[in-house]
């Protein structure tokens, strides 16, 4: 489908370089030709395009290529920057189907295409459910009101003159993310099965300085957090998590929140699910229960095999996924291959992460590498010589609460089929002797 | 590199605190470490790893912060919709299953059907009753909700979709009347009002639980997992149905939620 390795462009043999600059026109189409001409390399061969004819002169060698030859684009060509455009279709996609309306849907994050722990700000999944509201942040107010003393109101500028800004990474996970895996496999790409996450910076102010500015009553035990957006989406947030690690917050990996995430402000609950996360934040109301708003009860509870449903599933469990090889980014060579993933646990830091090249038989202890934050993302690596023999890839994270991701049957002997939220299982991608890569279920 | 965050980290778990000023110190005791909470931990692991100064989520002090403003009432009054499963925030009014029938037809019908049984892949607001346990759940008011509060938010909060907050709360209380009478939870005739709300029970209601995953699933959390030959011989169960990323692959069995 979408393969990102490509080639540098070729320029016919022989064919003499201008010595006027080439047109941007030009060197537009070339680009885009570089695009379209794609890179079907085969398995345990060589791509055609980068090998020359043995003992012959690489042509991306000699003669001197033109990206050296000419002056590129000046400084400011896009003042805000953009991906090359070799990387055009590493993209946030959605799948129409699976919802009657594009305003109350999700978009994925290509999580194939990504490495490292932080998610591109253009990258991040976006899950709507009126739309995206656009808010002048003139204009943006945020209440505190319920059991408090004080209720007040808030600017933008209030909230970024708050004493006490801080910076924390987290991951933001929708608790439908690998919803639609439950009962057998079924999206054939990491960008489908798990591509309802992001890993973000945020910059922003506790919540709980808000609150106390307010005086929470000691009575007050929730606190129902509203968005201004056209779903009015509300949800109930334990005071005790409230005041413990929430932000609300305005930035994120260092500038102005993404409209789709909320601009100008919104609630991060670290660990805890997606849908908590109000976006467009408007209005914070202090209570002494739940509001059982219909995010609550008709949605994000978990419909067990006996009829009974969990509610207040808040906490996202251990998980983790292979991203390289997923069924988006095949196995393209034999011999030296870099697997990896990523894991997180809303319970903790992640604190190991196992593979397993054969269905989940045996294992081995992969690399992680990089930051391994709390309820942040973090991304493992195993380094291996691939001969070319089929492979049913698994990872299985730990965190340090000691949870370690269960597999899809464990999960399901507890709580069927019907949850539709919080499908921790693991995954198994089958890679064929030809390289190409499959979302499958093992037994 | 990471390496010396890894001691930066155990040094403020150390100092027992995020104020990040013994971060020169030593290597930590182990009991030491131990002794601190994971709580603690977790914190001065996100503080050290963005190198938060000292202070970053102490209290402000004792002078209030002089920014915000009183909320008026009337600003509190706008915004102040939701209502609770105790009726509590149910403005004053009424409506009947007949005059939310009209009302249904002309703003709701045409995305969730006549009977509420939805249209297309909108959702479905009625029936489903004894389908929780089946293979294909039906979860709607009457089979799923716990609370018509709930149904009285939601319609007033977020319905009709695209012009949301236009209804009235007689026209919200007729609708949610019309809903429960779908649902068969109230007869034709019957006029719902802020004052007869709470008599109005949703059949569901007693088959929510709080989540319980840290017992009924205690056995997740293990020392050991298996590393060396877990199983026998592994074989594909099943693959995936090719999802096709166009809009006409063919719609898979479940929903997004
Ligand atoms: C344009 C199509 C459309 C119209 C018209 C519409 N709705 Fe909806 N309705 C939706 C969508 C879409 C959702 C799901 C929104 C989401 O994903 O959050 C929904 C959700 C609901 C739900 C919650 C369903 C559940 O199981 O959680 C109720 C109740 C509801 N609508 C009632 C109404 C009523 C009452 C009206 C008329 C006043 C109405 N709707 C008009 C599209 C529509």
């Amino acid at each position: 489908m979408s393969d990102t390795s490509l080639p540098p462009v070729e320029r016919a043999p022989g064919a003499k370089p201008s010595l006027s600059k080439p047109s941007l026109s030009r060197r537009r189409f070339l680009n885009l030709a570089g695009v379209g001409a794609g890179a079907a390399v085969a398995v345990g061969g060589r791509s055609a395009l980068a090998a020359p004819a043995a003992g012959a002169p690489d042509p991306n060698i000699v003669p001197v290529p033109d990206w050296t030859r000419t002056l590129g684009a000046p400084v400011n060509e896009n003042p805000y920057g953009k991906p090359s455009v070799f990387e055009k279709d590493v993209v946030r996609r959605e799948v129409t189907w699976l919802t009657a309306s594009s305003q109350s849907s999700v978009s994925f994050t290509p999580l194939y295409a990504l490495d490292s722990v932080i998610t591109p700000n253009g990258l991040c999944f976006v899950r709507h459910h009126g739309g995206q509201a656009e808010i002048e942040p003139d204009k943006y107010r945020l209440m505190i009101h319920g059991m408090v003393d004080k209720p007040l109101v808030f600017t933008l500028e209030d909230i970024k003159r708050m004493p006490g800004r801080v910076n924390r990474a987290y991951f933001l996970e929708c608790a439908a993310n690998s919803g639609m895996e439950w009962r057998g496999a079924q999206l054939n790409g990491c960008q489908f099965t798990h591509g309802m996450i992001h890993n973000l910076f945020y910059t922003g102010v506790p919540l709980k300085t808000l609150l106390d500015m307010a005086g929470v009553n000691p009575k007050g035990k929730w606190v129902l957090a509203e968005g201004a957006d056209a779903a009015v989406m509300t949800r109930s947030i334990p005071l005790e998590k409230a005041m413990k690690d929430c932000l609300v917050a305005f930035a994120m990996n260092g500038e102005a929140l993404r409209p789709e995430q909320g601009y100008p402000v919104r609630l991060v609950v670290p660990g805890w699910e997606g849908n908590m996360w109000v976006k467009w934040l408007r209005r914070l109301k202090v209570g002494d229960q739940p509001w059982q708003q219909r995010e609550e009860t008709s949605k994000y509870t978990d419909l067990l095999a006996d009829g009974r449903s969990r509610r207040f599933t808040f906490v996202m469990d251990a998980k983790s996924v292979v991203t390289s090889p997923s069924p988006q980014a095949p196995l393209k060579q034999k011999g030296p291959n870099v697997l990896s993933g990523i894991a997180w646990s809303g319970r903790g830091t992640i604190t190991r992460v196992d593979m397993s090249l054969d269905g989940g038989r045996n294992w081995t202890t992969a690399r992680l590498d990089g930051p391994a934050m709390p309820m942040s993302m973090t991304r493992f690596y195993l380094d291996f010589d691939w001969a070319g023999q089929e492979l049913m890839v698994q990872s299985r994270a730990m965190d340090d609460t000691g949870y370690v991701q269960p597999t899809k049957q464990e999960l399901r002997a507890v709580r069927g089929t019907n949850s539709i939220y919080h499908n921790n299982g693991i995954q198994t991608w089958l890679v064929r002797a030809n390289g190409e890569t499959e979302n499958v279920e093992v037994g | 590199m990471w390496k010396s965050a890894e001691k930066i980290l155990a040094a403020a778990v150390l100092a027992g605190a995020l104020a990040a000023t013994g971060i020169a110190v030593a290597d930590p005791q182990p009991a030491a470490k131990a002794a601190a909470t994971k709580g603690e931990k977790d914190k001065a692991r996100q503080a050290v790893n963005v190198l938060t100064p000292a202070g970053a989520s102490a209290p402000a002090g004792k002078t209030p912060i002089a920014l915000g403003r009183p909320a008026l009432p009337e600003e509190i009054a706008a915004w102040n919709i939701d209502v609770r499963a105790d009726g509590e925030g149910l403005p004053p009014g009424k409506g009947s299953v007949k005059e939310g029938e009209e009302l249904f037809l002309q703003n709701c019908a045409t995305c969730h059907g006549e009977f509420g049984e939805g249209a297309g892949r909108w959702p479905v607001l009625a029936g489903g009753r004894g389908t929780l346990k089946s293979e294909r759940p039906e979860k709607t008011i009457g089979s799923f909700w716990p609370y018509a509060s709930t149904v009285y938010d939601y319609v007033h909060r977020a319905m009709p979709f695209g012009s949301n907050m236009t209804l009235s709360a007689d026209q919200t209380y007729a609708i949610v009347a019309y809903l429960l009478n779908l649902n068969d939870l109230v007869p034709e005739n019957y006029v719902l009002s802020k004052e007869n709300f709470s008599k109005v029970d949703l059949p569901n209601e007693a088959n929510f639980f709080d989540d319980d995953r840290e017992t009924s699933e205690k056995a997740f959390w293990k020392t050991n997992p298996c590393m060396k030959e877990c199983s026998g011989e592994v074989h594909v169960t099943a693959r995936a149905q090719i999802l096709n990323v166009t809009p006409d692959g063919d719609p898979p069995k479940g929903d997004l939620e």
